[in-house]
């Protein structure tokens, strides 16, 4: 029993990995009151981008170094859209992920799959501490030791986080107060969508170590039902994230039982989403959306 | 030097059109590129794509049966946005309607045609409005962003295709992880001799025609663009916003769900885990260009169907991947949108003092 829980807690960890880091990109993202539906492919670009990188130099980290600039250039278009022109960010934002989808999905047939082939690294190895729980890969380690406090400084202690925020809930007076809101804007989207890139290459380039159509599987769509969850604030947005994992870490362990063996592994797989829609029907009421949350900012 | 994006007073009439074409001529370029890169030759498989479907019989007829999902979904996700519902979610309605049309086709042996037909396409409507009834309900009762909910339900419904398809619906001659072919008597009527153009195609044209009657011509339609264009004012004039937001959902599920019904009765006969190509996404893409009106969608559906049509002829023909369907029109949404913004403002550059004394 204790092994069984001890192996739930680990591979929830892993689970946890990349959404709770495209959550944290998100929720930098939406405090500066703007909503990036482009999260879902933007993982899905990174994680592209990052194997395909990885493959052809024969170096995880050049890999990764290529997914965070997909994400920043992916991010950068997306301000541009949103913050500059002020086009619906519903509509940018899915428009993005479908372009990442569709962009990926044409180069992985060029350059990979055109011969029956498959993109394949060795990806990273867990580091092991000693006993299951500890034994998970670095960017798991990193991102509950290091993006995790990175990102609650950054936006509740720092300076650009107070500008983030300010924008995020009344542009006109951080304008008048001499922020600027187009320049933090386009600053909060593009380190929110590198914390995205983080997380899509977590899931090639560790996780997996090769590229599949449809690899982030919604992925996204859960991290942004987390900021909502977690009511914006990073506390409640991991609880969101470990209930998640570990639904989802129990229904890979419920798999394994006999008397399971007979319900069709799919249904199991959904459900962890269900759980996301009943935690966000007892959770999501009344929420504190960001002030100027989808309104585009025009000085008149 | 710095780039300032300032407010037109006016805008000349030119300059949208000028612009959504320079958006065309941008996506074709950039398509041109990745034919390139997949060592295609760009011109030839540009005219592969967008004008050799119109040249002969079969590339038009195969076009129209390309349009026709997305007609269906360009129409749902066209009256949940005039509604300012954010129905993100027409492809698990879509699917959730295949599930439907399948299970009535599977066991609908012994029906009359005139009967069969009218029970498959009931079933898929009531079963894509039964997929957006959570959302709605969520939204108008609790108060949870739709958008959320609707795109957390896509995936679950391609696993519970996924799942039947392995499981009770699995193949009972070859074995293979698609249903049995549907009965006879609820297969969808050829509309156009000799091809494979059906019924649904015409059954997409009657909604598009009932949605722009409805949403424009009668009370009904008035309310729910009020309550998309400003709730709050809607609220205040004593409309019932909150029942107007879940009507709209189930019907634009509904319809999401019929296109599914359409589908499988009409050209695919039984249910497979690739029976829908995004063609929810796509009603997003489609609803979008066609500015959320209903004759626009219609006229942006066909045009994909070509666009649809015309990336497998190329593939084939050029051996270039079909994928590049789906870039093209995704790359054409973004140019699109970005050029009709763009025509409402000027570029003023500026240059800043301490540069100009240099």
């Amino acid at each position: 029993m204790i092994d069984v829980t001890e192996e739930i807690i680990s591979s929830s960890l892993r689970i946890a990995t990349p959404l709770a880091l495209a959550a944290l990109g998100e929720l930098v993202t939406e405090k500066s009151g703007v909503l990036n539906l482009g999260v879902e492919g933007i993982m899905y670009g990174s994680a592209f981008v990052g194997i395909a990188t990885a493959a052809q130099t024969g170096s995880l980290t050049a890999g990764l170094v290529a997914a965070l600039v997909s994400g920043a250039l992916a991010g950068l278009i997306f301000a541009f859209a949103t913050v500059t022109l002020g086009v619906n960010q519903h509509v940018a934002g899915l428009g993005l992920t479908l372009l990442m989808i569709s962009l990926c999905n044409t180069a992985n047939r060029i350059m990979f799959t055109a011969d029956g082939g498959q993109v394949r690294v060795d990806p990273w190895q867990p580091l092991n501490f000693g006993g299951p729980i500890f034994s998970q890969y670095w960017l798991t380690y990193a991102t509950f030791l290091i993006a995790v406090p990175f990102v609650w400084w950054l936006l509740w202690k720092s300076g650009l986080g107070l500008k983030i925020r300010a924008v995020g809930e009344n542009p006109e007076a951080a304008d008048v107060a001499g922020i600027g809101v187009a320049k933090t804007r386009y600053t909060a989207i593009i380190i929110g969508s590198l914390f995205m890139a983080l997380a899509g290459a977590f899931i090639t380039l560790a996780f997996v170590g090769t590229f599949t159509v449809n690899i982030i599987n919604g992925r996204g769509w859960v991290a942004l039902a987390l900021v909502i969850f977690g009511r914006w604030t990073i506390g409640r947005l991991l609880i969101g994230a470990a209930l998640f994992s570990l639904v989802n870490a129990g229904q890979l362990q419920l798999r394994l039982l006999p008397s399971f063996a007979d319900v069709p592994f799919e249904i199991l797989l959904a459900l962890p989403f269900l759980a996301v829609i009943v935690g966000l029907a007892i959770s999501g009421r009344n929420v504190p959306y960001p002030g100027a949350y989808l309104k585009p900012y025009k000085r008149l | 030097m710095k780039a300032r994006f300032v407010l037109r007073a006016s805008t000349p009439w030119w300059r949208g059109p000028l612009l959504v074409g320079a958006a065309a001529l941008l996506t074709i370029l950039i398509s041109a590129i990745m034919i390139r890169w997949a060592g295609g030759a760009p011109i030839p498989a540009v005219r592969y794509m967008f004008i050799s479907p119109l040249q002969s019989r079969f590339g038009f007829t195969e076009s129209l049966l390309s349009a026709t999902p997305l007609v269906f979904t360009g129409a749902a996700v066209a009256i949940a946005f005039r509604a300012g519902y954010w129905n993100i979610g027409a492809e698990g309605q879509l699917l959730a309607g295949t599930i439907g049309a399948t299970w009535v086709g599977l066991h609908a042996e012994s029906l009359p045609r005139i009967v069969g037909v009218p029970l498959i396409l009931l079933a898929g409507m009531l079963f894509g409005a039964l997929w957006a009834l959570t959302p709605a309900l969520l939204r108008t009762r609790l108060g949870i962003d739709e958008v959320v909910t609707t795109l957390l339900l896509n995936p679950v419904a391609l696993l519970i295709i996924t799942g039947l398809l392995n499981g009770p619906w699995r193949n009972s001659e070859s074995g293979f992880p698609d249903s049995d072919v549907i009965a006879d008597s609820t297969k969808l009527w050829i509309v156009w001799p000799n091809t494979r153009v059906h019924f649904g195609l015409a059954l997409g044209v009657v909604i598009i025609g009932l949605c722009w009657w409805f949403v424009g011509k009668m009370s009904g339609g008035l309310k729910l663009r009020a309550v998309g264009l400003a709730p709050n004012a809607a609220r205040i004039a004593g409309l019932p916003v909150e029942r107007t937001l879940l009507i709209t959902a189930l019907v634009s599920g509904g319809i999401a769900g019929l296109g599914g019904a359409s589908e499988i009765a009409g050209v695919a006969h039984q249910l497979t885990t690739g029976i829908s190509n995004n063609f929810g996404y796509t009603g997003v893409i489609v609803a979008t260009l066609a500015a959320l009106s209903f004759v626009g969608a219609l006229l942006v559906a066909l045009m994909f169907g070509v666009i649809t049509v015309g990336s497998f002829s190329a593939s084939r023909a050029l051996e270039i991947p079909s994928q590049i369907g789906q870039l093209v029109q995704a790359v054409l949404l973004i140019t699109v949108v970005c050029a009709l913004v763009i025509q409402k403002y000027r570029v003023v550059w500026t240059i800043k003092r301490s540069e100009g004394r240099k």
